[in-house]
């Protein structure tokens, strides 16, 4: 199926053996944004990881699909060659690596076959006008990369890269926890700037940051579990009354593993 | 009694073998900066003993027998027509090294046997091997970092030169009339007898260890500079203009002296790997930094992989001077090598940036040495080691605090970076204060390749490979952002060329 990440009845455990996914099933087509709420503990970066493809979390069962190639038991190189972007919740810090030439190399090892490689001339003029966008503060040449940024500049760094590198799908885990509501507008106004058709997975905490990316499907994740779908009108539901009367429902369903 | 109860590290308390050994080398340090030499007394004055017009005929052939005694060294001085003073400092050198047992630590030496060597051939007539003959990995490996052609016959020693005379000798019209002297040692001892002879071996006497006794009995080429009062060279002097296969040599001897406020930035060596069919490099570099100037050497290291290199550097540093040595080894089949600062003038400062790369069949053993003498002197070490394939790097300090030493500071920082589970890497720090009133900081790290970085990058589309040489070079960053400009980029292309063959 073109233009669709589809997930189906998604397990995985940890490398230890304990199953956290417990048949997870979504699909996003371009042009959509899903939104997945839920409590703590959830399992929701773990979703973000294990589409990924992070090693510490294994696919037991379960397909994931981008347009119509299974990416399942891909390494992660491979799942972002084919279309995939994940935003961390925790940015990695990797000392002495220089941001500019990661992003650039990003891009470049991106590049459907056949593109040609972004001129080092064009790429800096492409990251100072996103970075701009995003009020970077200092000059984003040279920095180390996450190690020289501040907690909410490695957020908006995440969203940097989201930008230039141009996913097919994108799956932002928390992209708002730890910033202000400047920051927060700022990267709501970069991805909603995007001119090209994506997808886009949005795990969040809170209602907050859905004020300004407004959904087209909020999923309530509990357990390991998508245990409700709906509309936008569901997160303000969650906003008012909690995750309470789903996690009730859901502890009673839950058969000991 | 019970079992002694384990505290500190033997290393720390002196009860270590190697720790012991490794101190030795203190107090001929301190016998330096005492200016108490005694080998340079017991040798009288002997002026003229040399032809200052002599040339060497082209077209002699003149190799030393293999293997080394009393006969080989003075027909080594014979041959180089060297002042009597210097044949008996080199037999004088020989019995050093004859009585010095092997040292016990460090790197297994025992396959080199020093009776199958030679120890000479005249530069004239060194014969360049063929380009055909220069094994196929060397040349893969400049043809993947990119060495322009010219270049890769030279470092193969298949050419003699590498062709910069030009560049070379509109510097070198530069820098005489500032009156700086920059030339081969042998030729220095010829044309400036009077400062070698006041400065050679001063601050590395012949009985320093085993090595530099070697060198000092069988030396030939090296640099010698002399940078007058005052005098900056803003362009770094670099042996690779000048080098000819005889100055690569294994038995190189450099002496350096920045005079009162003078600044110099050498920089000997070659990030591309250098062939050679010599087993033994045995170096010695001795440089003397007068008040307020300040020198900084920079080394690269890559020799081939069949190479015991065991090099002695030590700078003297006097007051308010500022020395500065980095020290980077890539190749070898094994490595000794530990620059080392003598602090001798109030507020004196050193720093050591080394690097080293150990991979398959490779040990090197580097570090550095700092020793105190004055009051408000500092120091810093930093080191940085990468292992992989199997490879062994270790890391082995001395910093010394001497009493009176008042206000001294030293700063160590040693990091390792193990690629995979068959590589090792070892840290054998010796700190001594005895000085109320100093400081010592010493801090130490040993990792792995971190999983979550390399998913963080692999994430981005950049595959395993490409991600562990971003990480490591990321991790060396810190020393490679000292270096030129052309030697970092060939560093990181090398390393790049590491990981192909190590990872996935």
């Amino acid at each position: 199926m073109k233009n669709t990440l589809a997930i189906s009845s998604l397990h995985a455990s940890t490398t230890g053996g304990k199953e956290i996914l417990h048949g997870i099933s979504l699909t996003v087509k371009k042009g959509e944004i899903h939104a997945i709420m839920g409590p703590n503990g959830a399992g929701k970066s773990t979703l973000a990881q294990t589409l990924m493809g992070h090693p510490g979390f294994k696919i037991t069962q379960g397909k994931i699909i981008i347009n119509g190639v299974d990416i399942s038991h891909l390494p992660p190189d491979q799942r972002a060659k084919n279309g995939l972007f994940l935003g961390f919740q925790y940015p990695i810090e990797v000392p002495g690596v220089n941001f500019d030439n990661f992003l650039r190399m990003a891009i470049n090892e991106n590049q459907k076959k056949g593109v040609k490689k972004i001129s080092p001339l064009a790429f800096r003029q492409q990251l100072t006008d996103q970075a701009k966008r995003l009020a970077f503060s200092k000059n984003i040449i040279g920095m180390a990369l996450n190690e020289d940024f501040s907690g909410g500049e490695k957020k908006k760094a995440e969203i940097l890269q989201f930008a230039l590198i141009k996913p097919e799908f994108a799956i932002l885990d928390e992209p708002d926890s730890g910033l202000d509501v400047d920051a927060l507008k700022y990267i709501a106004k970069t991805i909603l700037s995007l001119d090209y058709p994506f997808g886009l997975i949005l795990i969040t905490h809170y209602q907050r940051i859905l004020h300004y990316i407004k959904p087209d499907f909020v999923h309530i994740m509990i357990n390991g579990k998508l245990v409700k779908s709906g509309d936008s009108s569901l997160a303000k539901e969650i906003e008012k009354k909690g995750y309470e009367g789903y996690l009730n429902n859901v502890s009673l369903r839950e058969a000991p593993r | 009694m019970g079992r002694r109860p384990k505290a500190e590290p033997a290393c720390l308390t002196g009860e270590d073998d190697e720790a012991i050994s490794f101190n030795n080398g203190i107090a001929a340090l301190l016998s330096v900066a005492r200016n108490d030499n005694n080998l340079m007394k017991t040798h009288p004055l002997i002026k003229n003993a040399y032809n200052l017009g002599f040339h060497k005929p082209e077209s002699s052939v003149f190799r030393t027998p293999k293997g080394l005694n009393r006969e080989i060294v003075e027909s080594i001085s014979r041959f180089k027509q060297e002042p009597a003073w210097m044949l008996d400092f080199r037999l004088q050198a020989l019995k050093i090294f004859e009585q010095k047992k092997m040292p016990s630590w460090g790197v297994d030496l025992s396959e080199i046997k020093f009776n199958d060597l030679y120890y000479y051939i005249s530069p004239a007539k060194k014969k360049f091997r063929r380009w055909k003959d220069v094994p196929k990995d060397i040349k893969d490996t400049y043809e993947k970092i990119g060495i322009p052609q010219a270049e890769r016959k030279f470092l193969a020693g298949v050419g003699s030169q590498y062709d910069s005379e030009v560049i070379y000798h509109n510097l070198k019209k530069k820098w005489e009339e500032q009156g700086v002297i920059f030339t081969d040692t042998d030729t220095a001892l010829q044309k400036y007898p009077d400062i070698i002879k006041q400065h050679f071996g001063t601050i590395i006497p012949p009985n320093d260890n085993k090595f530099s006794a070697l060198n000092s009995a069988v030396w030939s080429g090296g640099s010698f500079i002399y940078i007058p009062k005052g005098v900056h060279v803003e362009i770094p002097l670099q042996a690779y203009f000048r080098i000819n296969a005889a100055n690569m040599g294994q038995f190189e001897r450099t002496l350096i002296i920045a005079d009162e406020g003078s600044y110099l930035h050498y920089i000997e060596g070659c990030s591309a790997p250098i062939y050679t069919t010599n087993l033994l490099h045995c170096g010695v570099v001795e440089i003397i930094i007068k008040k307020d100037a300040r020198v900084r050497y920079t080394t690269i290291q890559n020799w081939s992989n069949n190479v015991y290199n065991l090099v002695t550097k030590r700078m003297l540093i006097e007051e308010k001077g500022f020395g500065e040595w980095i020290d980077g080894n890539l190749g070898s089949k094994k490595t000794m090598k530990y620059p080392s600062l003598i602090l001798k003038g109030k507020g004196a400062h050193g720093e050591i940036l080394s690097l080293s790369f150990a991979g398959k069949g490779q040990h090197q053993d580097t570090g550095g040495k700092a020793i105190h003498l004055a009051p408000h002197t500092t120091s810093t070490i930093t080191s940085k080691s990468v292992s992989i394939n199997g490879g062994r790097a270790s890391y082995r300090g001395l910093v010394k605090i001497n009493k009176g030493a008042d206000n001294s500071k030293s700063f160590i920082r040693c990091d390792a970076l193990l690629l995979d589970e068959i590589s090792r890497s070892d840290t054998y720090p010796v700190n001594i204060v005895n000085e109320q009133n100093a400081a010592l900081g010493h801090e130490a790290s040993v990792s792995k390749i971190n999983e979550q970085q390399l998913f963080y990058l692999r994430s981005r589309g950049i595959n395993e490979t490409q991600a562990t040489s971003l990480i490591v070079n990321g991790f060396i960053e810190p020393i490679v952002k000292e270096l030129p400009l052309e030697y970092a980029v060939e560093l990181n292309r090398l390393i790049n060329l590491s990981m192909e063959g190590a990872v996935g």
